[in-house]
């Protein structure tokens, strides 16, 4: 069980500086959310475009947008991208023939998302405190169940993809979907009408939703939690059955 | 730990509706090489995946030391590495960091710098995976299957796509894991290799075994074995138009400047009449080589000629 546990964090740790060290990853992962948080919480736009809701100020908004951008760029795209083209060379198949298993090679897997969601807050975290950041208005435990839901209900869709599309395929769907999900998905922005109440039982919606009660209104979105929740029970189901190592 | 570090029985699978083994019974001893051989689709890789656990077979038994691989995987592992055919190695990183990461899932793994100098991988350890050439990869790849200093080896086509000087390596290094008493089982379609390092060979076809034995016992030159093909006379000397002409009746002959052979039928009535236009020519013999059939004989009468 202690040899499990210490192969897992071996294979955790290759894969999060495979992560690290890959530029389009870093770029995704990190240089994006980035480039949103200053763009949003050191300028106007969302003011002009509505999404600034009335008494709160743009960096709370900002920050908890992009929070969930960043979940969605490691959990789903990054790491979607990353196991379909292990999937195509073989390097799952080759990992599950070695003591470390199918099951440690995706713990392993799970394990990076995990250490580059942490890189990812703490990187967005103090970029937004310097921008000013009100952190006495942030509920911490909501908002870190609500980063673990998100990226559990995320990383458990981008492996089924992964596992089942052509990697080709998975980079086309991987990147097209983040961009809907950060722009009318509800990770950035709060959708209004039948489309908000739609998006809000989506894996991006709610995971706005829940970060935007815990960065917003120091609150916990348990419907949210649970939305996610039910996602990741069925993604992960889907995956276990159709996933394929090859 | 006596017990054999392969044994499959009548192991059958299907996959995605069709058949892609349907009976098969294996086994690797310690300190020999097992060749199993098949046209495209016979079923070879199929057979690794599920001794190496990573498919589920519809029927059969497999044992590696005793042990199945699907329900005691983490320890089957440690005793059996695994080259597959598609390398399976991260194109982003360097070879190094692969087998160093790799050595990290072994309890008592083999030393990385020492194996990727055996396998002349340090001459490219700068560059990444992606930049090899197939060659590279394949030495990186059975580095790769080598590095927690297993007891039971499954090379699948580890000669592929090699150079001559990198298929020596990976000769030398399946008769030092032979003389270590590693028992190793490769694919291949090069009918050399097999001839060269086997000691035993496993045919199959259609996912069956068609035919099991010894290089020797296959190709009928072993003691006792069905007689070889051809006989193969060597002549120094050039010979006249009309001794050319009489041989001709008897044989295929090759003239290459002095040296003149002769391959005809292996019965002594054609040797006899050979010696004697021979001998009224004056002519010296400088050999005579009775020769088996090859095994890529054998394998395309077992399997047949035509392209699947």
């Amino acid at each position: 069980m202690r040899a499990d546990v210490t192969r897992i964090l071996a294979q955790t740790r290759f894969e999060t500086l495979t992560v690290l060290r890959n530029g389009e990853q870093l770029l995704l992962a990190l240089i994006l959310p980035l480039i949103i948080l200053v763009g949003l919480g050191s300028t106007d736009v969302l003011a002009s475009i509505g999404a600034l809701p009335a008494g709160v100020s743009r960096i709370q908004v900002a920050t908890a947008g992009v929070l969930g951008v960043a979940v969605a760029s490691i959990a789903f795209t990054g790491q979607g991208i990353q196991t379909a083209f292990d999937r195509r060379y073989g390097v799952l198949r080759q990992l599950a023939t070695t003591p470390l298993g199918a099951g440690g090679v995706i713990g392993g897997k799970l394990g990076a998302v995990l250490a580059v969601l942490v890189v990812q807050v703490a990187v967005l975290g103090t970029t937004a405190m310097v921008l000013g950041l009100d952190t006495t208005s942030v509920s911490p435990v909501g908002t870190v169940l609500a980063l673990l839901a998100g990226a559990a209900a995320l990383v458990s869709w981008g492996v089924l993809m992964a596992g089942t599309l052509r990697p080709e395929a998975t980079l086309a769907v991987a990147n097209l979907l983040w961009v809907l999900m950060a722009s009318v998905g509800g990770l950035l922005f709060p959708r209004d009408g039948l489309w908000g109440a739609v998006a809000d039982l989506t894996p991006p919606g709610a995971l706005g939703t829940a970060l935007r009660a815990a960065v917003l209104d120091g609150a916990i979105a348990w419907v949210s939690l649970l939305v996610l929740t039910v996602w990741t029970v069925v993604g992960a189901l889907l995956a276990r059955r159709w996933f394929s190592f090859d | 730990m006596s017990t054999l570090p392969l044994r499959i029985e009548r192991l059958a699978l299907s996959y995605g509706g069709s058949t892609a083994v349907e009976d098969v019974s294996l086994t690797a001893e310690a300190g020999r090489v097992h060749a199993l051989l098949g046209p495209n689709g016979a079923g070879k890789s199929s057979t690794i995946a599920c001794a190496a656990g990573l498919r589920v077979p519809r029927s059969g038994s497999i044992r590696i030391f005793g042990l199945d691989p699907r329900t005691d995987h983490t320890r089957t592992a440690e005793l059996a590495g695994v080259m597959l055919q598609d390398g399976g190695l991260p194109m982003s990183a360097r070879p190094l960091a692969v087998l160093r990461h790799l050595s990290r899932l072994y309890r008592d793994p083999a030393d990385v710098d020492a194996l990727a100098e055996r396998l002349g991988i340090t001459g490219f350890a700068s560059r990444s995976i992606r930049r090899l050439s197939g060659g590279q990869r394949q030495r990186v790849a059975l580095a790769a299957a080598l590095v927690g200093r297993p007891r039971l080896v499954f090379l699948d086509e580890p000669t592929a796509g090699l150079d001559p000087q990198a298929r020596l390596a990976v000769d030398e290094v399946v008769e030092e894991l032979r003389a270590e008493g590693t028992a190793i089982v490769l694919t291949t379609h090069d009918m050399a290799d097999a001839e060269r390092l086997a000691d035993c060979v496993t045919v199959i076809d259609h996912g069956r075994v068609i035919a099991h034995g010894s290089v020797a016992s296959l190709t009928g030159a072993g003691d006792g074995g069905a007689p070889g093909r051809t006989a193969t006379i060597v002549l120094d000397d050039g010979i006249p138009e009309e001794a050319l002409i009489a041989l001709a009746d008897e044989g295929i002959v090759h003239v290459d400047g002095s040296t003149v052979t002769i391959d005809c039928a292996p019965d002594v009535d054609a040797l006899h009449r050979i010696a004697g236009v021979l001998a009224a020519h004056g002519t010296a013999v400088r050999s005579v080589e009775f020769r088996g059939k090859s095994l890529a004989d054998v394998f395309l009468e077992l399997t047949g000629r035509s392209l699947r």
